[in-house]
């Protein structure tokens, strides 16, 4: 008698791969208090340190005087940039191309600048030890404003780039000039506006915000004098770039420095660069050979790590009288604060900002970022989003609502003529991307029809219609491509690494699997997604495969996890990594089948002999075989590693639509509905992706309602508690409603686009438009964010709308 | 955030806390729920060198009858209030506006009399206490007095308790029958402080306001009554021309702070509209 079969159905849905809303395996140990963030780390002998701030945004150092200091008991070090100067680290490189200071040299630069540490035996004399170092200073004018900043007499902010007239993306034309980059055709630009009847212009504030993670950066350095070996726990969503990093600087081997990222609370885009702290700790470990503690708090946090944004946008389009765009322009200053510490692709200064010609077809285009220094915190890091994709999205949907109001063409209607067409793709854009794939006319409909779009418009006329009517009711419709993926190394590297993505799997003889990862999971999932692929592409049970990531000694090197690039890029190597298991595991089970190769069918888990299901190997039994007695000529073992480098970036995207109620009173905005249909391509995880989507979104209204870093004209950081800077809770927050159509990706392995920053992306000019739409019937055509209740009651008062 | 070093005393019972602080004056500061004190002692604003905790004199916390009087225990917690089946019957207004304070862990820790004690303009329960007209139980090295809400308060920080008293309770009478009340609060999110606030109590007599109470939060150097604005309403009836009487009055008043949460000219026109909301919703009720 034979063995009874398991239906295929049945063992594929055992497995928990591509497709299945699995639990995630990170929450058990998260929501018991089990995880382990680098302020858990404990290690014997460890030494804590605290950081000297400049008080002030702009000023020359007179003198520093660290007896006080030193003399409190439990005190080790207080060290200045006098101390780092001999082994030349009192500056730093930058990944874009700049340097900064990593202690204040001579001069701060902006508020809470770092200035001086000091080493101590507990967390809290280091903190008086800090409140006792003496820093005399001589107060300089202070530049807030990246236009005053441009200006022939403006002061010069930094000195020690003094006589260079070019930097690391060209010419500089005045002292507080950083960049300026160019993308698109400008005479073919300015031929479309020639020849074009319609053109309109905006000017927009995307404001400066800060990423805020829930845990605030810090770590733990220890070196180790006698092995000459250094380990740093660290709060990096890119260990293995500060492995690179660390080395370089420190002239310590990179085969000596590990990096350890623990679980990691959030990131963002805070936790990609290397700050100041980090440095310090790390030469302080060497220095003292003890472990050395670093944890920031929430106002170092938002004062000090990188900001967002920060960019003053001029928009034009130029059209036909029906609508359809013909040209596009774009002016940046984008104001980049004290040093240039963006983290974007080398060759890209403003990042993927050129990929704001939108989801539209539009044949001629042109942008322009000029780089600025000020006296604010260095930064502009991509904040949930793929580099600047977030400021490009803004912009060209903001001018799409300018457009459609100045034809009076309905905000639907405008981008149904303007989009990119299905049989379009893949699309070049006027900026020379290869768009992979889109359907975005269903997706709209879909949209418009799930809301009843034009019961909305006419319940929308009729609150106009009512003077008497106690609130103003906008619609926000944005239509959004994302770029991410970052990315093919012939276009993206950082610091010449180029920026693909690793995976090492490894099949154990009772065919349980362990994968290991160039990136790091911040709250993403990894470890419950990526198993779904290899699950689905090995026949493994999800919950027998272990995903680590995060520690250098252990994981491929990898350029880890921003920009929305672990799927489309460690999920490709993931894919193309088990299919190099697939290959040998075919031909173990060929030789045990005793057929050849292509004699086998893969079904689910198991390779089967053509036409005859009783005769089979699952791919356990190939691992047994693998270890146990492999075919003559095959190494034994079943494991195997891909670097995989994209050949293109993907292309997600989406139609958001939103509904607010702003209150005439008091100026608050209620939002009444938001719908958001995301096209991530293949969907590994819909749990997840909805889990991903909610964050986005809520992170989204954030700062489109309230997330802002006023500066006074000293330079002072008017808001840098959460108090003052806006983290929505869940009674803030609204009510998501999410729906998704799938367009896979045609290059990438599994079909994946990526999805996390999407909402992000998508959500922020949609809140942003559906505010403006409210007043649009008052010729009102932008309003920048934030729309905090002050701020939209003051539009009211301006338009005569306040009640 | 890390606040110098400080001594802690953890006395037992009233009397022992008026002694240390008696003992040990200027540098002593008391600790209720610790939600203003502590984040001011860890950014180094506020440097104690003895902090004398509250927290296990059992004699502060818990809400009773005296009477006609509820009394609520100056260690009571936010959470208590909203809790409090003598509070809904009797004092209905404290719940619900407790309800708008801080968010549910503050309101765990955050004590009604360390709300009133501290003297800030932006805690509720100064405004709350104005309109209820509540009176504080002090305690001293001289034994116990007795001070009205009203009058209470005398600049930011500032109050009528001395140096070496503990506030041990607060007193407030029932409402009457026919009472309605309010509390408007206008934030920014959940935990925030008032852009403006309004409490309202009032008593409807027929067609007119028999009594009326009317505090603001927030929007002034100290908690304010707003008693020209109660004058524009009692005896009156309650129309759309009183309100804007009352409205003005109370608007009248004010003096805000220029901060994040707005301008004072937002601040002094949501003051305005607080009060019309609070003054429709009380009135509403007093039915």
């Amino acid at each position: 008698m034979s063995a009874v079969i398991q239906p295929a159905d049945e063992r594929e849905a055992s497995l928990a791969g591509i497709g299945v809303s699995r639990l995630r395996k990170e929450d058990a140990r998260f929501i018991q208090g089990k995880g382990n963030y680098v302020d858990d780390i404990k290690l014997p002998g460890m030494l804590h340190m605290d950081i000297v701030r400049s008080p002030i945004a702009h000023g020359r150092i007179k003198r520093i005087n660290k007896e006080a200091a030193l003399a409190i008991p439990g005190v080790h070090a207080v060290l200045t940039a006098d101390d780092l100067k001999p082994l030349k680290l009192h500056w730093m490189p930058t990944l874009a191309g700049d340097v900064a200071a990593v202690l204040a040299d001579e001069k701060v630069h902006f508020q809470m600048q770092e200035v001086a540490i000091v080493i101590a035996d507990d967390r809290y004399i280091a903190a008086d030890a800090a409140e006792a170092v003496e820093v005399e200073y001589e107060e300089l004018p202070v530049v807030i404003d990246p236009y005053d900043a441009l200006l022939p007499d403006a002061p010069v902010l930094r000195e020690d780039l003094a006589g260079k007239t070019s930097g690391a993306h060209g010419p500089r034309e005045h002292h507080n000039h950083i960049f300026t980059w160019d993308a698109g055709d400008l005479a073919a630009a300015d031929a479309a506006f020639a020849a074009a009847p319609i053109k309109v212009e905006q000017h927009m504030h995307y404001p400066r915000v800060h990423p805020c993670p829930l845990e605030t950066c810090g770590c733990v350095a220890s070196f180790d004098p006698i092995r000459g070996e250094l380990t740093t726990y660290i709060t990096s969503q890119a260990p293995h770039v500060v492995r690179t990093v660390v080395s370089m600087l420190s002239g310590v081997p990179e085969s000596k420095v590990r990096i350890v990222s623990p679980d990691i609370g959030g990131g963002f885009g805070n936790k990609v660069g290397i700050y100041p702290g980090y440095v310090c700790a790390i030469v302080a470990s060497i220095v003292l050979g003890r472990p050395v503690k670093w944890i920031e708090d929430r106002i170092e946090n938002i004062s000090s790590t990188a900001f967002a944004r920060d960019y003053h946008m001029d928009g034009q389009l130029a059209a036909t009288e029906d609508g359809k765009i013909l040209g596009l322009k774009v002016n940046v200053v984008a104001d980049h604060g004290a040093f240039d510490a963006c983290a974007d692709p080398t060759k890209f200064p403003a990042g993927l900002f050129h990929i704001c010609s939108g989801s539209y077809d539009i044949a001629a285009a042109h942008c322009s970022v000029k780089g600025v220094y000020t006296n604010k915190a260095p930064g502009g890091v991509a904040y949930r989003c793929s580099f600047r994709v977030t400021e490009a999205v803004y912009l060209i949907e903001r001018m799409v609502d300018v457009l459609a109001q100045r034809l009076n063409i309905d905000k639907a209607e405008i981008r149904r003529r303007n989009f990119i067409r299905k049989e379009q793709f893949p699309y070049t854009s006027a900026f020379g991307f290869e768009y992979d794939s889109g359907d975005y006319h269903p997706a709209l409909e879909k949209v418009l029809d799930a809301v009843d779009y034009p019961a909305l418009r006419a319940e929308q006329a009729a609150r106009r219609a009512d003077p008497n009517s106690p609130t103003l009711m906008g619609i926000g419709l944005v239509s959004f491509t994302e770029i991410v993926g970052a990315g093919p190394s012939k276009m993206c590297d950082i610091l010449g690494v180029g920026m693909f993505d690793s995976c090492e799997i490894r099949i154990h003889p009772t065919g349980s699997a362990i994968a290991r990862m160039g990136t790091i999971t911040q709250g993403q999932g990894h470890q419950t997604t990526y198993a779904q692929i290899i699950a689905t592409e090995l026949g493994i049970p999800s919950e027998v495969i272990q995903v680590e990531e995060g520690d250098t000694s252990t994981a491929p090197y990898g350029l880890g996890t921003y920009g929305s690039r672990s799927t489309p890029v460690a999920g490709a190597a993931i894919a193309m990594a088990a299919r190099k298991i697939h290959a040998k595991a075919r031909k173990i089970a060929a030789h045990m089948l005793e057929v050849s190769e292509s004699d086998l069918d893969w079904e689910v888990d198991r390779f089967k002999v053509r036409g005859d299901d009783s005769k089979f190997k699952t791919m356990a039994d190939v691992a047994w075989q693998a270890y146990h007695q492999p075919p003559a000529g095959l190494e034994p073992g079943l494991e195997a590693v891909h670097y995989y480098d994209p050949p293109n970036f993907t292309f997600p995207f989406g139609i958001y639509l939103c509904v607010v109620d702003i209150d005439r009173a008091t100026g608050e905005t209620k939002i009444r509905r938001f719908y958001a249909l995301d096209d991530c391509g293949t969907r590994i995880n819909p749990m997840i992706i909805e889990g991903q989507i909610h964050g986005g979104l809520t992170e989204g209204f954030a700062v489109a309602m309230g997330q802002q870093m006023p500066f006074d004209a000293q330079g002072n950081l008017l808001g840098n508690t959460l108090m003052d800077y806006f983290l929505p809770t869940a009674v803030e927050t609204p009510k998501w409603e999410t729906d998704y159509t799938v367009t896979p990706s045609p290059h990438h392995p599994i079909g994946a686009k990526g999805v996390a920053e999407s909402p992000h992306v998508g959500s922020i000019p949609t809140f942003n438009a559906a505010v403006v739409d409210a007043f649009a019937h008052v010729g009102v055509t932008h309003l920048d964010m934030p729309h905090t209740a002050f701020r939209v009651w003051q539009a009211l008062k301006a338009h005569n709308l306040a009640i | 955030m890390i606040p110098p070093k400080f001594d802690y005393h953890a006395p037992k019972s009233v009397a022992e806390a008026v002694a240390l602080l008696e003992q040990l004056g200027s540098e002593a500061k008391l600790l209720a729920g610790g939600h203003s004190l502590l984040p001011m002692m860890k950014l180094r604003f506020a440097q104690p060198e003895h902090l004398i905790d509250l927290n296990r004199i059992p004699e502060l916390r818990g809400i009773c009858l005296d009477g006609d009087t509820v009394v609520i225990g100056a260690m009571t917690v936010e959470n208590e209030l909203i809790a409090s089946e003598v509070l809904r019957e009797r004092v209905p207004l404290l719940g619900e506006a407790a309800r708008l304070i801080a968010d549910p862990q503050v309101r765990n820790r955050g004590t009604i009399g360390g709300d009133i004690a501290h003297g800030d303009p932006g805690n509720d329960h100064p405004a709350l206490s104005l309109v209820c007209d509540a009176q504080f139980v002090l305690q001293g090295p001289n034994g116990r007095r007795t001070v009205d809400a009203h009058g209470f308060f005398l600049g930011t920080y500032m109050t009528q308790l001395e140096e070496s008293e503990v506030m041990v309770a607060i007193r407030i009478p029932s409402f009457a029958t026919h009472s309605g009340w309010a509390y408007e609060k206008l934030k920014r999110k959940t935990g925030d402080w008032a852009t403006a606030g309004c409490a309202v109590v009032l008593r409807r007599s027929g067609d007119v306001v028999s009594h009326i109470r009317i505090g603001l939060t927030n929007v002034a150097p100290t908690a304010l009554r707003a008693e020209a604005a109660e004058q524009a309403l009692l005896g009156q009836p309650f129309t759309d021309e009183n309100i804007a009487r009352a409205v003005a009055a109370a608007i009248a008043i004010t003096d805000p702070a220029d901060d994040l949460r707005g301008d004072p000219e937002y601040k002094t026109a949501m003051a305005g509209v607080m009060v019309k909301r609070a003054l429709n919703t009380a009135w509403a009720r007093s039915a």
